[in-house]
């Protein structure tokens, strides 16, 4: 016996597997908590990281607006706004590239890696606290679009399932953001990733039709899961939706669906794998 | 050379290695640490120190050897080594915009002591560490010396059998680092074993019981801070003349209780004259009379031992140079050290 270990760890020495799962869900939910602590304490988080759709809203639907002819008789800001929800989903992964990479950085993530704790709460806590950022994200961009003159007159079920799609998205694009802030040296070379982020977001229909961008690449806007996305929630909120009559075009709602399974059965074994190969 | 019986041992490790690339991090490397004690880890940069307290505090999977932390083995039981440990890195691992208290109540919720006594120890931690007064601020308004306390105190809510510390004080002010001091003495009167790396010779000659040299990954030597400067030569006397003119007379009067077949070296800019003696304590008497007889004027005579700047450079040889030799080792302290 050691004199010096006076404070005990609630959990037995030997874990059996009820026990196991009882603390990677609560590791998992001190992680979040931290998340959450952070939104309370620096609100001004949320400012910053939707700072660029909400510059972006206003001058597309403001400054370009009246120049964006994306169909006849189409007002250009029940296009965009949909649009813009889906894009803000997007770069969503550079938040969470940001925040694996400061806990890297900072020794945090080593830290929590020499404790007791459940392992894979690290990674679980990460993603539950982004979804649930991105939904607060998404209610203070669905009251901005209100605000500028944007309905949904889809059903109510219809809205929601609309919200679901894309926090669906931005659930697929976590593990990419996990892998990439683990791969990132420091926080500079996270921040490059907005090269990255600007053209996967940008090369959709978040703002333009693909059917009126040039051949090849109105084909690979169609084709990036952004657009799916995009597509499927403005058909949802029965918002005008401008095609060019393509397969991927006229089955959106279901790679909205179909793209965020293939991404997250893609990147969550990859962030996961890389994640535990920081022993190496 | 010392070897502890491993049940007295907090941390054993033998023949560690560690491989990146075709550089050998950890080459053979063999460590006892008693239990209770505090341990220097001493060596350059890339010497293998950081790869040693990783793969000791299971954050690096080892390519080859056995590593035993608290009597359990760190690979096949990474867990039962967590739950024993503490680990303060090269950064101050703590998360800057939720508050210190904060802070330690969710590493406390990590270590799973539940919430009410996760907020006990909290505050325990505060206290312990001089927070109190700002446990509800964030530790991104915190000086260096506060912000490694906060971090210090993060690794300590279990009161770890062992504690790893990876150069603590590295980026510190004088007063941060004697902050961080205080608080690891503090830790060894209440029995935590510690492992510490720095290439601060002055603070592993301050905290450690014992030091490890290691270079390229592989022991250099292993004693005493006393035990090191002594296996590098004794006493040495030390003269500073008052005025120039006087230096010939001091070094004459030093070179007749140098030790046989050494010379006196000169420092003539600083009118600084020494020499090795065998016999300190008559050397110096001796030396102090026959100047006073002679009428010269000192302005500085003492006794002292080498430094572990010179011990370490003697030890690795002068192609590692320490990066940062720390200068204020003055005779006091060495006084402390080899009491």
């Amino acid at each position: 016996m050691n004199a010096v270990e006076t404070v005990r760890s609630a959990d037995p020495e030997q874990q059996n597997a009820g026990q196991r799962l009882y603390w990677a869900v609560a590791d998992c939910w001190t992680i979040v908590r931290r998340d959450l602590t952070h939104l309370v304490k620096q609100p001004s988080i949320i400012a910053w990281q939707l700072g660029f759709p909400i510059v972006s809203v206003l001058l597309f639907v403001y400054v370009f607006g009246s120049a964006m002819d994306v169909g006849e008789g189409v007002d250009y800001k029940d296009y965009a706004m949909p649009g813009m929800f889906a894009m803000t989903m997007a770069f969503g992964f550079m938040n969470t590239a940001m925040a694996v990479v400061v806990d890297k950085e900072r020794g945090v993530t080593d830290r929590f890696r020499s404790m007791p704790m459940a392992p894979s709460a690290v990674v679980t806590g990460r993603g539950v606290s982004d979804v649930l950022h991105a939904a607060l994200d998404l209610a203070v961009m669905a009251v901005i679009a209100l605000v500028i003159g944007w309905r949904s007159d889809g059903s109510l079920l219809s809205t929601l399932w609309a919200f679901a799609l894309l926090l669906l998205l931005r659930f697929s694009l976590i593990w990419i953001g996990v892998l990439l802030g683990l791969l990132a040296k420091n926080q500079e070379s996270a921040g490059n990733l907005f090269a990255v982020a600007f053209p996967f977001g940008m090369v959709s229909s978040v703002f333009t039709p693909p059917s009126v961008m040039p051949d090849w690449l109105g084909t690979v806007a169609m084709w990036n899961p952004v657009s799916a996305t995009a597509n499927a929630i403005r058909e949802l909120y029965g918002n005008p939706l401008p095609t060019g009559g393509s397969w991927i075009e006229e089955h959106s709602e279901l790679m909205a669906v179909v793209w965020p399974l293939v991404l997250t059965a893609i990147f969550l074994p990859l962030a996961v794998r890389k994640f535990q190969n920081l022993s190496k | 050379m010392f070897a502890p019986p491993p049940d007295q041992c907090s941390v054993v490790a033998e023949g560690l290695r560690k491989t990146y690339g075709d550089k050998h991090a950890l080459d053979g490397l063999d460590l006892a640490v008693p239990r209770g004690t505090v341990f220097g880890l001493l060596g350059p940069n890339g010497a293998g120190k950081t790869t040693a307290v990783r793969a000791l505090s299971t954050l690096v999977r080892l390519d080859s050897g056995r590593a035993t932390v608290g009597g359990y083995d760190v690979r096949r039981d990474p867990r039962a080594v967590r739950r024993r440990i503490g680990l303060t890195g090269q950064h101050a691992a703590v998360d800057e915009i939720i508050t210190a208290r904060q802070n330690l109540e969710m590493f406390g919720r990590l270590f799973h002591l539940g919430a009410a006594h996760a907020r006990r120890r909290a505050s325990e931690l505060l206290d312990q560490f001089g927070l109190s007064e700002a446990a509800d601020k964030q530790p991104q308004g915190f000086s260096g010396g506060m912000r490694r306390r906060l971090d210090l105190a993060s690794s300590m809510i279990l009161a770890p059998e062992v504690l790893f510390l990876d150069e603590p004080t590295t980026g510190l002010d004088p007063r941060g680092r004697s902050e961080v001091w205080d608080a690891v003495r503090g830790l060894t009167r209440q029995g935590t074993t510690v492992v510490l790396t720095t290439h601060y010779l002055d603070e592993a000659d301050k905290l450690s019981d014992r030091i490890a040299v290691i270079d390229q990954g592989r022991n250099v030597t292993e004693d005493t801070p006393a035990g090191l400067k002594r296996a590098i030569g004794g006493d040495r006397i030390e003269v500073v003349a008052a005025e120039a003119r006087d230096l010939p007379v001091v070094t004459a009067a030093v070179a007749r209780v140098a030790m046989q077949g050494a010379e006196p070296e000169t420092d003539a800019a600083e009118l600084r004259v020494h020499a090795p003696v065998s016999a300190g304590v008559p050397a110096l008497t001796e030396v102090a009379r026959g100047l006073q007889d002679e009428g010269v004027m000192v302005a500085d005579i003492g006794l002292r031992r080498p430094t572990l700047d010179e011990v370490f450079l003697a030890l690795t040889g002068s192609r590692t140079q320490p990066p940062a030799a720390a200068q204020d080792m003055d005779r006091t302290q060495h006084a402390e050290v080899t009491a």
